[in-house]
């Protein structure tokens, strides 16, 4: 064929022939060598030697040998930028040309030459075309815009582009609405605080309308677009949800997923008890099974939404659960989606009919697909609690098969049903223990050394097993070596006559023969406590265990909730926030659903198990909060942490691990070094500022810094009841300090409060003292002291806390954030060589630095000022006229903060370095 | 937006690139454009075309750029982006993509790309600006990409063909004609089954379309009726007729339906009814789903029993489940095999079957078969000893059918159609209707 020579053809000796041809008087031969030249082109070879021909082929009214021409310009006009230039006469002159066709694909084509030169010359040829009387060009010229703004931003500013733009919106033409939209929410997402898109009530009725009437791809931008707008009130949020259904018929699937993303949205503002709620509901069950049958890959991208929607209202597909099942030709990524939302859906209803199918699929070909449905045979026992006992048997028919990846992956799901339903199951040990030999993966291992230890007195020949594992202990993997290590202890314990010698010896090769600095603290905290107390120890190591949560993997809320704002898009098939895959500014700025989050949250809070990271710190919160056992229930499902469980129901464990990490590197409150000292330091700047914003007021009493009431919870919000309020302390007491105003025509009485889990465990210490009944437009002062010992949870920000207040109308949630400086304790002043010491060990990269401005105090005055606030001067140093005070803090959790201040006299600007520490207070030290 | 889209052979090999944002493969600025795409191209290529791992997912993250992929015969498709694009909507328009593409030269296929690139670049150049879809109905690119080139329009032509690219109907140009005003309605169902080997359905669903063929004048305006559970319902309401028993028999409880775009769609959530001005020629009007009362045409009922480790006896029935009068066709029963099978034994009493080793399956096909009959087929499988722990996965047995009617119970009420302005009325217009319901998957466990 004549093209396959075309491809063929293109050789190193051959431009020459080339640029004849291109210069031929023949129109024919001229095109052929166009396309040869495009054609090398593609595959990759360059041709841009020839720039200066193929621009001169430029002038033709050849509409298909201009495309071509136009298109060798975009590929290589960033390379010969001056040569670039001798288009731009041409580029102008087309923009005029009487054919409509031909002044649009000039503006495209320009937008589309990225070379600064040129974009000078695009802007009048594009304020012209942006009110060409042509729809067509309109809306290619919108587009353009956008183009524009990626080249110079600047540029379309200067030049009013934008307003032109926004002028567009009102297009009659619904075409040339949409890419505006679309160009402007671009424009919108490099500048995160303009104002540019600004919806309105107006803009929105606009959009809707040509909602009804514009390609498929229209719909989606405008769709996309609507997502981004809050709606004032509930009845606005019902009349957009109204004229937004109809996309759900819609044949294209990213329509009805932008949809879907619009209604999900938008629903938050709805009142649970309109029956429009429910009736929209119904309406997203249908299409979202639709979905469905979609070509696989569009299945991929919808199965992925399903599963966020399904967590954030499991009600819409609860009784879809069969188009879940899996088809034995479905892609291996339709499948495992498929399963995940399948355990989603279990309940008691449907169980029988998913344990069979899941059972069917523990005998595919598949390993990870094979692996994951005994997972979900596991999760589904943990989940319902009536199919436990069926789910125990059909994982022991698996474990009948023999074949050796589902043996080992029965055995730990096993493990966690053992530690959900404790003293039911466990005659099933004897066949678990058949299967000894057979298991080679460190995760099975461990599990079934746990099962071991755990139910040793059961088991006739527990330390011969246990003593088996023990011959190969230096080439386990240390999750294993840590378990075996805790069983044998147990075991002692247990059958303290038999097995001295055993554990004896696994604790010299823990601690002595082990380079794993996790393993040699762990054998020696055993070691201490059995050679102190082993009537202690015995309470300690065999406490009764917490009972594991039922749900595992959930995302967590709040970035459920962003991905919720992002059906749809690369996030949601990712479920990673859009920060963590797109680089630069664009699409950092976080979404969130409308209405109050914290109602959402606390209504019905998830039983998430926190990933790795949070752990360690609501571990270490756990520490302080006495008895141990009413903290966060300790994650189990996932193997990796099961160490962490056996001794004192979790918190010792993670304080060994801690004060390693904090002898060798400093971490800042338990999460991954690099992630967590920015967010922690953001609420104790913001604190820091907020002491010296005082600082003018030199006339002011010391004492400690009391922020003005600011209004948590607007009376449009709460049926009337409006509250400001703001914390204090006083004489070492945390109070939260409220005004309540009845806005409402009615009485109020019967108040009460409640807190949400929050990161410092902030709890009432006592009832909310209202006089009651709080007549209209009347105010109250109620002061409500604060205790610090209340259940924690990790909140973002960390001093975030979320507040339920009833009254006798209905429950009202809000949520206010606490200074920091509130939980500094009154004996936060570190000793001066303790000081010293910490402060020499901590590494520089541990390191964080801001500059508190506009402070006019000397170095003296601040330090009184501080103290006043909890806020101990330790040392004070002067180096070259600089002041340089070194201070500590303790808040009330244990954590020491440690803080450099440096003043430097008649500059107004202070530099704070705080290097994160923490050390654990002293009775931790005395269980060691 | 979609940052770049590349077409490559089996080999990957690129045949068409076309980049429409910088930000996708940044190698420093003075480095030619050719070596900028081959960055992107190349990860592609390396991470998944070349990849020893079967496909774990159709989007792919490498080094903070996604690929999204689309497989036709042995021609990958791939968008590139390094934002948060709208990724059903890639999808979409990669599928939309190869509709136009197989509507301007036929199969997508390396020969036929090579042969169309300048096309394909013209065609990419119109459909995609910036990265964001523009108008892609064949209809309306046809009138103004041809290969042709385009030549002695006036200037009315011209407006014409941007109104129509840009406008409402974007879909359908004015002014057609016909001598003869025909349609032809096509309901073809596929219908889907999943078995247990005791004969209990697990699932069961009907995934229809109606294909419409429109051979119209002017810019009619059509309207579609069948018998929707709720439409019939609302009716019998409202006639409070006698015959409210007999259609609420008859009518079908539709799950869930999708539409062209040329539906209002506003309408069709208001009323319920489906009314539309249809592009000419072929198209797809709806899709829809249902569930229930689903006429299940074959029953499959397998017996395998193993006889020893060796041999494996299987039996297999099939049940016809329609109206005598009516013909099935192209009836293909596919039996697995374990992949140890040495030798097979096939009796069947209609048709004819074939162990086909290269496919690990006993295929059986019957040309015809009538309702309310039944087959029988039953087979010997030798199997080689093995020392394979694991055991034979069992696979379901699938089936292939044709028949002529809807297995939905679906039936077309009306297609109405008005042109106020040519003088053609809705008895002018010659209708066919044809039932076609076929095989989705129709397996049975055994």
């Amino acid at each position: 064929m004549m093209c396959d020579f075309l491809f063929s053809l293109v050789c190193t000796g051959e431009i020459f022939e080339l640029k004849a041809e291109l210069n031929s008087d023949k129109k024919e031969k001229k095109k052929e060598a166009v396309k040869k030249v495009i054609a090398s082109m593609t595959v990759g070879k360059d041709v841009s030697a020839l720039f200066p021909d193929v621009v001169n082929c430029m002038q033709t009214d050849n509409l298909e040998l201009k495309k071509l021409v136009y298109l060798y310009l975009m590929n290589y006009a960033k390379s010969q930028p001056d040569m670039a230039i001798m288009a731009v006469n041409t580029f102008v002159k087309d923009c005029e040309d009487p054919n409509p066709l031909i002044r649009a694909l000039a503006v495209r084509t320009m937008g589309c030459i990225r070379v600064d030169k040129i974009t000078e010359y695009l802007c009048e040829p594009l304020r012209k075309c942006l009110k060409d009387e042509d729809p067509y060009v309109r809306k290619t010229a919108a587009v353009c815009v956008a183009k524009l703004h990626d080249i110079n931003a600047q540029l379309v500013e200067d030049q009013g582009f934008l307003d032109t733009l926004k002028d567009l919106i009102s297009d009659s033409n619904p075409m040339v609405v949409a890419n505006a939209v679309a160009a402007l929410s671009e424009i919108a997402e490099s500048h995160p605080n303009s104002n540019l898109l600004d919806l309105n009530p107006q803009t929105i009725n606009k959009l809707l309308t040509a909602l009804n009437e514009c390609t498929e791809w229209g719909q989606i931008f405008i769709l996309d677009c609507l997502a981004n707008y809050t709606p004032r009130d509930d009845r606005e949020s019902q009349s957009i949800c109204e004229r937004v259904t109809p996309r759900l018929s819609h044949a294209n699937s990213a329509v009805v997923l932008s949809a879907v993303k619009v209604l999900m949205k938008f629903m938050e503002m709805l009142p649970k008890d309109l029956d429009y709620y429910g009736t929209l509901l119904k309406k997203l069950a249908p299409p979202l099974v639709t979905l469905l049958s979609a070509e696989p890959e569009l299945q991929y991208v919808a199965l992925r939404n399903i599963n966020l929607i399904v967590q954030r209202r499991p009600e819409i597909l609860k009784h879809e659960m069969k188009v879940f099942f899996v088809k034995y030709n479905d892609p291996i990524y339709v499948k495992l989606e498929k399963l995940d939302i399948m355990i989603r859906l279990a309940s008691q209803a449907n169980i029988a009919q998913v344990l069979a199918e899941l059972k069917e699929y523990a005998t595919e070909v598949d390993v990870d697909f094979v692996r994951k449905a005994v997972r979900a045979i596991g999760r589904c026992a943990i989940k319902v609690e009536q199919s436990a006992e069926r789910c125990v048997s059909t994982l022991l028919d698996l474990i009948q098969t023999k074949v050796n990846y589902v043996v080992q992956e029965a055995i730990v799901v096993i493990k966690d049903i053992f530690r959900k339903y404790p003293n039911k199951y466990e005659s099933v040990i004897a066949t678990l223990c058949e299967n000894l030999d057979s298991l080679d993966e460190p995760e099975a291992r461990a599990a079934m050394i746990w099962i071991v230890g755990e139910y040793a007195e059961r088991i006739d020949n527990a330390d011969e097993l246990l003593e088996s594992f023990l011959e190969g202990f230096h080439d386990e993997s240390t999750q294993v070596q840590l378990q075996l290590l805790t069983a044998i202890v147990k075991l002692f314990l247990k059958k303290p006559t038999e097995t001295q010698e055993l554990v004896q010896q696994v604790l010299s090769l823990a601690t002595q023969d082990s380079d794993n600095p996790d393993l040699r603290d762990r054998g020696y905290i055993y070691w201490r406590l059995l050679s102190t107390d082993p009537v202690a120890a015995k309470e300690v190591v065999l406490a009764e265990k917490p009972l594991i949560s039922e749900e595992t993997d959930l995302i967590e809320p709040t970035l459920l909730e962003e991905l919720i704002c992002h059906i749809g898009t690369l996030a949601s098939v990712y479920h990673k926030p859009p920060s963590a895959f797109v680089e630069g500014s664009r699409g950092v700025q976080h979404k969130r659903l409308p209405g109050s989050s914290a109602a959402g949250v606390s209504e019905a809070p998830p039983a998430v198990i926190p990933s790795q990271g949070d752990l360690l710190g609501d571990l270490l919160n756990l520490d302080l909060t006495p008895p141990t056992t009413t903290g966060p229930p300790p994650p189990a499902s996932s193997g990796m942490q099961m160490g962490a469980m056996d001794l004192l129901g979790g918190g010792l464990d993670s304080l060994v691990g801690l004060l390693n990490t904090v002898l060798s590197e400093a971490v800042s409150f338990g999460a991954p070094p690099a992630a967590m000292p920015a967010s922690f330091n953001v609420p104790v700047s913001g604190g820091l500022d907020d002491l010296f914003d005082l600082g003018g007021g030199v006339g002011m009493p010391m004492g400690v810094f009391n922020p003005p009431k600011t209004v948590w919870l607007p009376a449009m919000k709460a049926k009337g009841l409006e509250i400001s309020g703001t914390f204090v302390r006083r004489a070492g007491v945390i109070q939260m300090e409220m005004t309540l105003t009845n806005k409402a025509m009615s009485v109020m009485t019967d108040f009460a409060i409640q807190f949400n889990r929050n990161s410092f465990g902030l709890a009432p210490a006592g009832p909310l003292q209202v006089l009651t009944p709080l007549s209209p437009n009347q105010s109250i002062e109620a002061a409500l002291p604060l205790s610090t010992v209340g259940p924690v949870m990790k909140m973002e920000p960390l001093n975030n806390l979320q507040v339920a207040v009833k009254n006798n109308i209905d429950v009202f949630y809000f949520s206010c954030q606490y200074p920091i400086s509130m939980l500094f304790a009154e004996d936060g002043k570190m000793e001066r060589q303790v000081f010293l010491a910490t402060w020499k060990d901590i590494p520089n990269d541990n390191e964080s630095q801001f500059q508190i401005k506009d402070c006019h105090l000397n170095s003296d005055a601040a330090s009184n000022k501080l103290q006043g606030s909890n806020i101990f001067t330790i040392a004070k140093r002067t180096v070259e006229g600089q002041d340089m005070l070194y201070q500590s803090m303790k808040l009330t959790n244990g954590i020491w903060v440690l803080a450099e201040l440096r003043v430097q006299a008649g500059n107004p600007n202070y530099t704070v370095s705080t290097p994160w520490q923490r050390l654990m207070c002293s009775n931790v030290w005395r269980v060691c | 937006m979609i940052g770049g889209l590349f077409i490559y052979n089996h080999k990957g090999e690129v045949l068409i690139s076309r980049v429409y944002r910088d930000d996708i493969g940044y190698v420093s600025m003075e480095q030619s454009f050719g070596w900028k795409m081959r960055n992107a191209v190349d990860a592609f290529r390396v991470n998944v075309i070349h990849a020893r791992q079967q496909v774990r997912s159709p989007v792919t993250n490498i080094a903070r750029t996604s690929f999204f992929h689309v497989k036709r015969s042995n021609i990958w498709l791939a968008a590139v982006t390094k934002q948060n694009v709208n990724a059903a909507m890639v999808f979409e328009f990669l599928y939309k993509m190869c509709d136009v593409m197989t509507a301007y030269f036929g199969k997508i296929s390396e020969e036929n790309i090579k042969n169309n690139f300048v096309l394909i670049y013209e065609l990419l150049d119109e459909i995609l600006d910036f990265g964001y879809p523009q108008n892609s109905e064949t209809g309306a690119l046809k009138t103004f990409i041809t290969q042709q080139g385009i030549k002695g329009q006036t200037k009315e032509e011209q407006s014409q063909i941007t109104s129509q690219v840009t406008g409402q109907i974007g879909w359908r140009r004015e002014g057609i004609k016909y001598r003869r005003n025909e349609l032809f309605l096509d309901v073809l169902e596929s219908v889907n089954l999943l078995m247990s080997p005791q004969g209990q359905v697990l699932s069961a669903h009907v995934s229809g379309r109606v294909v419409m063929k429109s051979y119209l004048s002017g810019m009619p305006e059509c309207k579609f009726g069948m018998n929707d559970k709720i439409v019939i319902d609302k009716q019998g309401k409202g006639a409070a007729s006698d015959d409210a028993g007999k259609s609420g028999k008859q009518s079908i409880a539709i799950d869930d339906c999708t539409f062209h775009q040329c539906v209002r769609l506003s309408k069709f959530d208001s009323e319920r009814s489906i009314s539309f001005i249809p592009p000419d020629g072929e198209y797809e009007l709806m899709r829809y789903r249902t569930t229930k009362d689903i006429i299940l045409p074959f029953r499959v009922i397998p017996l395998v029993r193993e006889v020893g480790r060796t041999k494996l006896e299987v039996k297999v029935v099939i049940k016809s489940n329609f109206k005598p009068s009516l013909l099935a066709q192209k009836i293909e029963v596919r039996i697995p095999t374990p992949l140890n099978t040495s030798g097979v034994q096939v009796i069947c009493m209609k048709g004819k079957a074939k162990y086909k080793a290269s496919e690990n399956a006993i295929v059986w096909k019957i040309k015809r078969m009538a309702g309310m009959k039944e087959s029988q087929i039953s087979a010997e499988i030798e199997l080689l000893p093995t020392n394979d722990k694991k055991k034979w996965a069992r696979p379901p047995i699938s089936m292939n059918f044709e028949v002529p009617f809807a297995p939905s119970g679906l039936k077309v009420r009306y297609l109405k159609v008005f042109e106020s302005k040519l003088n053609y009325s809705d008895h002018d217009v010659i209708k066919w209707v044809r039932y076609i319901g076929r095989s989705g998957i129709y397996e049975t466990r055994c």
